[in-house]
């Protein structure tokens, strides 16, 4: 150990091995790992005022993990139905939004890597940026203006006579599945993108002049090709949809509450930092458990998910 | 043959479809940003005005909260821009075994979402905070410093995959070579690593500016009672809205298409750098050869003009004729709002005098006797019904929805408040329709500030006292 940083210290000399170590191990401890164990401890004890934490009163509890799964003592049912259906609609919603993307995003990537060719396609994948950097709340306002009882889709239904009064995409949760499906998709195209690009165009035409229809070339050659791109995809959609607070807030109907939106209610309005933190300890586990899960199921490194 | 075709008709009607879907509602947002309509909205189009863009330019707090995000912004560039560096330096020298360990949690923040990071960072200041003792205006809770490290935290991971995919190309023999010919370990990373890494610094800068300019998730917790840019706008956009922050949209737009564009051509550079440099290698260029300023490079121009371009049209459409328009628009608007007060005038005159009717049947019935107790009993479900139904909420929904189209949101409101208020009909029609309704509490909670006011005045209502004592004795 003592020459493993003696050997450090000659490879990068004193002033840069310093800058190395203070940089990287403050990052590492007192913004990564420290905080998060902060918050751990936090999510278990009392929910007492400021004054009084770390006095007697701020005692280990499991109580905020129990709300959660049970309702506060005073309430009748056996189980805290209200908070359990938005983390269990949130995580179902967060799948669904990433399948949705998954399918929408697949063919265009395919199409932009091996269909597209010359400058046209290179535009459009640059193009692909542009909304990747506009604001999220941007993005979900934009889709409140195009969703709203008189937004111009509903007027156009109205035009077309398809529909007669306007519907309420709003309140049907239509607009926030789209806002959200919109929001990352972008994290979704490109992993995919990079690794549809990376196959080899002669295996498509080699499975091509053998005769195989072009289901069966995807089924067999370009998907498990593109599968670490699909799963990081995946994983960093649903991590984001999941955590999403910009547009359940803007977008979601009054029937649609997001997880994250009960988490900041219980800090900005319950004033309840216990119970805020046990609850992001949860969406934090499950995020975790999610991320394991697909590793193992698809196979992949984490390397090679976050790129 | 022809299913071929059909496929390659399908799939470019599918990637346009995907294009229509990333660009339209941007599109959609900027344009209504130039529509004279109090609400952001493209249709009914009303004026072309550039008069939002004024709106928004004499909002004190949208430029706090700019000055306030720019200040952060560079913040964070200043912090996680030398420790992503000194991330991804460290990665190549930490031993072969705890490496996995290492990239796993340096590469976390990225996964974490950014609320649970708020949160975290929140929590441990004020935590590391009373531990020193340290009152409340100190450091640890001032809401500049805790957002900057919240941002850090996972921005510096973005600036560190940069760093990364940089240094992968980087001939470490090139450092040793330095070092064997006397060159101080500050020397070498001063003359040889940095200028290698320049173009990866300088789109980590970007990157991690605008990473740090755009997030909310974070900083709208860590922000404490300061505000940024994107905290100020969720909460007008949550409040009420109004086209000045479509107008603000169109800037940020056209601002992040202009940095996007930097990013790219800063990375563009950086292959063209890398390329030249392998053909100066091989001795097939000359060494030295000229990079142009990025300012000089096709796709900055080309988005320079438009921009230009685009603000200029706007400014000169925007002041011609805006002002007429303006006033025809608004004629015809008050026309429409007369001939719909009178409309309901005589509705609530025609319901009135039917409503007047049934009291008097329902009077003669009272006095058949039935029951005592059933009748106050049902006088008070029917109260209750009333407060919550949805009824209340269709009905006035429903006479909103005919002829408003062209009818100021705010007038239109004040309006029917005022209606609503005065007309019996409002509450004999809610009690009509209440019944059957079982989804009632649903519904009531949906937009939720106009209904709160509108079932407030029918609580208050005079009419609903009336009518309730009238049923009563």
């Amino acid at each position: 150990m003592v020459e493993y940083w003696q050997n450090f210290f000659r490879k990068n000399g004193v002033a840069l091995g310093l800058f190395l170590l203070i940089s990287v191990g403050s990052w590492i401890l007192l913004m990564i790992v420290l905080p998060q164990l902060f918050m751990m401890d936090f999510s278990f004890r009392a929910n007492v005022p400021p004054p009084q934490w770390g006095t007697g009163a701020h005692h280990y509890t499991l109580e905020h993990y129990k709300y959660m799964l049970y309702g506060s003592a005073q309430s009748t049912d056996s189980y805290n139905y209200v908070d359990l259906s938005v983390f269990g609609r949130t995580i179902l919603a967060a799948i669904f939004v990433t399948l949705i993307d998954v399918a929408l995003c697949y063919p265009v990537a395919y199409y932009l890597a091996h269909v597209a060719k010359g400058g046209w396609a290179r535009l459009m994948v640059m193009s692909l940026i542009v909304p990747f950097w506009v604001n999220e709340l941007l993005r979900a306002f934009a889709f409140k203006i195009m969703f709203g009882s008189n937004g111009i889709i509903n007027n156009s239904l109205i035009w077309l006579g398809i529909i007669d009064q306007p519907y309420d995409f709003i309140r049907n949760s239509v607009a926030l599945y789209s806002g959200l499906s919109y929001a990352y998709i972008l994290l979704m195209i490109f992993p995919i993108y990079n690794a549809v690009e990376s196959l080899d165009r002669n295996q498509i035409e080699a499975a091509r002049d053998m005769g195989s229809p072009w289901w069966r070339i995807h089924w067999r050659i370009v998907i498990p090709h593109a599968k670490p791109g699909i799963t990081s995809g995946c994983t960093m959609v649903f991590m984001l949809t999941a955590g999403a607070l910009a547009a359940p807030q803007i977008l979601g109907g009054p029937s649609s509450l997001w997880f994250t939106q009960i988490i900041y209610q219980s800090f900005n309005q319950a004033g309840n930092w216990a119970r805020g933190s046990a609850y992001a300890i949860i969406l934090l586990a499950t995020s975790i458990i999610f991320v394991l899960f697909v590793m193992r199921v698809f196979k992949v490194k984490l390397g090679e998910i976050a790129r | 043959m022809t299913s071929d075709h059909v496929r390659k008709a399908f799939s470019i009607f599918f990637v346009l479809g995907f294009f229509t879907y990333l660009f339209g509602p941007l599109i959609i947002m900027s344009f209504t940003s130039f529509n004279s309509s109090s609400f952001p909205r493209m249709t009914p189009w009303e004026c072309f005005t550039v008069e939002w863009f004024d709106v928004l330019t004499k909002d004190d707090k949208i430029l706090d909260g700019l000055k306030n995000s720019v200040f952060i912004g560079i913040g964070v560039v200043s912090l996680a821009v030398p420790m992503g560096l000194a991330g991804a330096l460290m990665l190549t020298q930490v031993k072969e075994r705890v490496r996995p360990w290492y990239y796993t949690i340096v590469i976390s923040p990225i996964l974490v979402p950014g609320v649970v990071l708020g949160i975290s960072t929140l929590l441990f200041w004020d935590r590391i905070g009373s531990m020193f003792g340290a009152d409340r205006n100190s450091l640890f809770y001032d809401g500049f410093f805790l957002t900057i490290i919240g941002q850090a935290t996972f921005i510096s991971a973005y600036t560190m995959l940069v760093f990364i995919s940089r240094l992968q190309r980087f001939d470490r023999d090139q450092e040793d070579a330095a070092l064997d010919l006397g060159a101080t370990h500050v020397q070498t990373f001063r003359k040889i690593l940095l200028p290698f890494l320049k173009p990866a610094i300088a789109s980590a800068c970007v990157l991690a500016f605008l990473a740090s300019f755009e997030n909310y998730n974070t900083t709208v917790f860590t922000i404490v009672t300061e505000s940024t840019l994107t905290t100020f706008l969720a909460a007008k956009v949550r409040h009420g809205i109004n086209p000045s922050i479509s107008a603000l949209a169109v800037i940020i737009v056209v601002i992040t298409i202009f940095g996007a564009a930097l990013h790219e051509v800063l990375k563009r550079r950086e292959l063209v750098a890398e390329k030249n440099a392998m053909l100066v290698a091989s001795g097939k260029l000359s060494n030295r050869k000229t990079q142009r300023s990025f300012i000089f490079e096709p796709a900055v121009l080309m988005i320079l003009a438009i921009f230009v371009s685009g603000i200029g049209t706007a400014y000169f459409a925007g002041t011609m004729g805006v002002e007429q328009c303006k006033a025809d628009v608004l004629a015809e608007k008050k026309r429409v709002t007369a001939q719909k007060i009178k409309e309901l005038q005589e509705k609530n005159k025609a319901r009135q005098a039917a409503q007047q009717e049934e009291a008097g049947q329902s009077q003669s019935q009272l006095q058949n006797g039935a029951a005592t107790t059933d009748k106050s009993d049902r006088a008070g479900t029917s109260n209750f019904n009333s407060i919550f139904s949805t009824g209340n909420l269709q009905n006035q929904t429903g006479t909103d929805d005919e002829p408003k189209a062209e009818i100021e949101e705010p007038d239109r409101v004040g309006t029917e408040n005022f209606n609503s208020i005065f007309s019996t009909q409002n509450l004999q029609d809610q009690t009509g329709a209440a019944e059957p309704d079982n989804d009632g509490a649903g519904s009531v909670e949906d937009e939720s500030s106009r209904v709160g006011t509108e079932n407030f005045n029918s609580i208050f209502a005079p009419t609903n006292l009336n009518q309730q004592t009238g049923s009563d004795n």
